[in-house]
């Protein structure tokens, strides 16, 4: 079953025809994902890649009932983007692109207030369910088909997790992305895993910045009793300074909660299996799961 | 992107803040016209770095003529500020401020910044203003009261009338106080901030509110539609290394280690920086090569990394998905030919192609280490930097 990306998800993709949305449509196909068009405004009617061009998320929505979208599109126009897919009530949006303005997507989070759309990103790689399809830009080769749940706010610390539990395989790699103000956040992404008959253990892999990964670490704990899934997790940026940004914009270090440390802690509190080094997280999880 | 004091007050008072009266001096000369300008009494003196902890260190002094004033002024321009943000070497003073200063009869702590929690904002202020506002936090948690706007929220009349009475002003004060209170979350919301911290936000002449200090920061997203806060960018105020990053689009930000990285993704290039230092050894840098590593980009970080002087060795991480790991490999050959490379290098490619790419460096006939795993690399670049 996987979380998602199902093999009944219809997926398109906005900013179809620029060199991004090309480019990894072109991988999506490649996966056999179920991508059934594309939007670019002004280019509606067309084909792109073999498949239909829109000039709106409702037009595609209407001819081809999709119900999910992967956003490509430039950072000042990128929020407008999700937001179209919102009003065409689409079931999930996935949003790449790096470089939103922090208040655009206030703006976003405001206007989906009480929508049955789920955001995940921006500034992320994607979802990814092995065998089934993609949406971004998580390479398809290096996934395997199995019983893991990868949640990570970081792209090339998704694809190391998926290296190193090869052997198990995953069920789906959800990239929630590096940016302070987000759709979907850790303790989303881990009640979709627990609530997952195909996902029998979870890695999570945080960042320095916010208080996501403590978030997530307390409802974990509130699961004691009454679920057991094991959970492995690694958080980087013990050895970052305090103040400054490291890469994405939301991995900065302003107070004592938002260290790695801190985050480690929590997370060992509530009986979670803590690797100290990104390389040690399959053998983390494989002890979890003892 | 941080701005200096006088910045952040020129762009408030646009707002509609009050903030005392004063000007910029970039050298010593300047300062007696703005001192007959302002004609007061009593000038504070004050060095423009982007870092708190000014006034410990030397780098606030009220005077009370116009000798002491220029004698001041000269003293700052080209000292070495170091306070515990600036780091060790400190920072060159090269901008002084100079303002009217007051009798402080309240002082308050006040700021605005983005509640990730949330989505939406947070104001937070105290009675405790002028002072280390983590430690009140610490050691007074019920001093400091907290507002949350939810997200893409305005701040309400009621919002403010709220802090205001926390603070507890009442009258003519508290009305000037509120107008203030709007006009600074107005500012924060229009010129996309990411932080606003007003301490202190203080009461003088009776029933009179100033804003006597103020510290601001930006969305980087946001600067394309900022451009009068883009502007107010101080490259002195940025590592030469780091200005020369951003021209290539690096994430680059310099550090106080000696292993110089190349890393391909911000959460890689973190947890690169933790395996080095679980290992007994210390990152010179953090370097993101962001978007696609292809060989060009990778050569361009490479010669960046090897200008730093603090380099004793270099470890490259690339993690290549898409990328194939020979035009990489290739790349650093070719770069290593043009900066004569005689530091250790160890690299480690994972990817398409990745054999083809390992016999490459093997071949270079330059100090290369290529090992297979991340684990072997942070070994490998801290045990050769210690053998140094």
């Amino acid at each position: 079953m996987a979380v998602l990306i199902k093999k009944e998800t219809k997926i398109i993709c906005q900013g179809f025809t620029g060199a991004q949305g090309t480019f990894h449509s072109e991988r999506a196909l490649e996966y056999n994902t179920n991508l059934v068009g594309g939007v670019t405004p002004e280019k509606g009617g067309t084909k792109h890649l073999k498949i239909p061009v829109f000039n709106t998320v409702s037009e595609a929505k209407r001819t081809t009932g999709c119900n999910a979208s992967g956003v490509f599109v430039p950072p000042p126009f990128a929020a407008d983007a999700i937001l179209e897919s919102v009003e065409a009530e689409l079931d999930l949006i996935v949003c790449i692109t790096d470089g939103i303005p922090t208040s655009d997507m206030q703006r976003v989070k405001r206007e989906m207030k009480g929508s049955k759309t789920r955001l995940v990103g921006p500034n992320c790689p994607g979802v990814l369910t092995p065998g089934i399809g993609k949406i971004g830009i998580i390479p398809g080769h290096i996934c395997k088909p199995g019983r893991i749940g990868v949640v990570s706010r970081s792209g090339t610390l998704s694809y190391e997790s998926a290296v190193q539990t090869a052997e198990l395989g995953q069920s789906t790699i959800i990239g929630i992305g590096g940016d302070p103000v987000n759709g979907t956040n850790f303790v989303d992404a881990l009640e979709l895993f627990l609530n997952d008959s195909d996902t029998d253990g979870i890695v999570l892999i945080g960042e320095i910045g916010g208080t996501a990964e403590i978030e997530g670490a307390e409802f974990i704990k509130s699961w004691k009793g009454k679920y057991k899934k094991p959970v492995a997790a690694f958080v980087a940026g013990a050895a970052a300074p305090k103040g400054r940004k490291l890469g994405h914009a939301g991995a900065i270090v302003n107070s004592g909660d938002e260290t790695a440390d801190a985050k480690k802690d929590a997370l060992r509190t509530a009986g979670v299996e803590v690797s100290d080094t990104i390389t040690k997280i399959g053998k983390a999880m494989r002890k979890a799961m003892e | 992107m941080d701005i200096h004091e006088y910045q952040a007050k020129q762009l408030l008072s646009k707002f509609g803040v009050d903030i005392p009266p004063g000007e910029v001096v970039y050298q010593t000369h300047e300062a007696e016209n703005i001192v007959s300008w302002l004609n007061e009494e009593k000038i504070v003196v004050k060095a423009q770095v982007h870092a708190g902890g000014r006034g410990k260190a030397g780098g606030i002094k009220v005077c009370k003529n116009q000798d002491d004033v220029i004698k001041q002024v000269d003293q700052m321009i080209g000292m070495k500020l170091k306070t515990p943000q600036t780091g060790e070497n400190g920072k060159i003073v090269k901008r002084v401020y100079l303002e009217k200063a007051y009798e402080i009869e309240k002082e308050f702590y006040l700021c605005i910044s983005i509640d990730r929690e949330t989505g939406g904002n947070t104001i937070i202020t105290s009675k405790k203003g002028g002072v280390d506002i983590e430690e009140v936090a610490a050691k007074n948690p019920e001093e400091i009261h907290k507002i949350n706007i939810g997200p893409g929220g305005d701040l309400l009349t009621h919002h403010a009338r709220t802090i205001v009475y926390s603070l507890g002003l009442n009258g003519q004060t508290a009305k000037k106080a509120q107008k203030n209170i709007l006009n600074i979350y107005k500012a924060f919301q229009n010129l996309d901030a990411s932080m606003i911290e007003v301490n202190p936000f203080a009461v003088v002449n009776g029933d009179e509110i100033r804003v006597l200090d103020c510290k601001a920061s930006f969305d980087d997203n946001a600067l394309y539609r900022q451009r009068q806060v883009a502007e107010m960018k101080d490259e002195n105020e940025y590592d030469p290394l780091e200005l020369e990053a951003a021209r290539h689009d690096l994430n680059y930000v310099k550090l106080n280690g000696n292993i110089g990285l190349m890393v391909n993704g911000a959460g890689l290039s973190m947890a690169t920086m933790d395996i080095i230092k679980h290992y007994g050894g210390n990152a010179a840098n953090f370097m993101d090569v962001a978007g696609a590593a292809t060989p060009e980009r990778v050569a361009a970080a490479f010669k960046l990394i090897y200008k730093d002087p603090d380099v004793e060795g270099i470890l490259i991480n690339i993690f290549g998905g898409m990328m194939r790991c020979n035009d990489i490999a290739q790349g650093l050959v070719d770069a290593s030919k043009e900066v004569g490379l005689n530091k250790p290098l160890v690299v480690r490619l994972e990817g398409t192609n990745v054999d083809i790419g390992i016999k490459i460096l093997k071949n270079s006939g330059f100090p290369i280490t290529p090992v297979d795993t991340m684990e072997q690399a942070a070994k490998d670049v801290v045990s050769l930097v210690k053998e140094k």
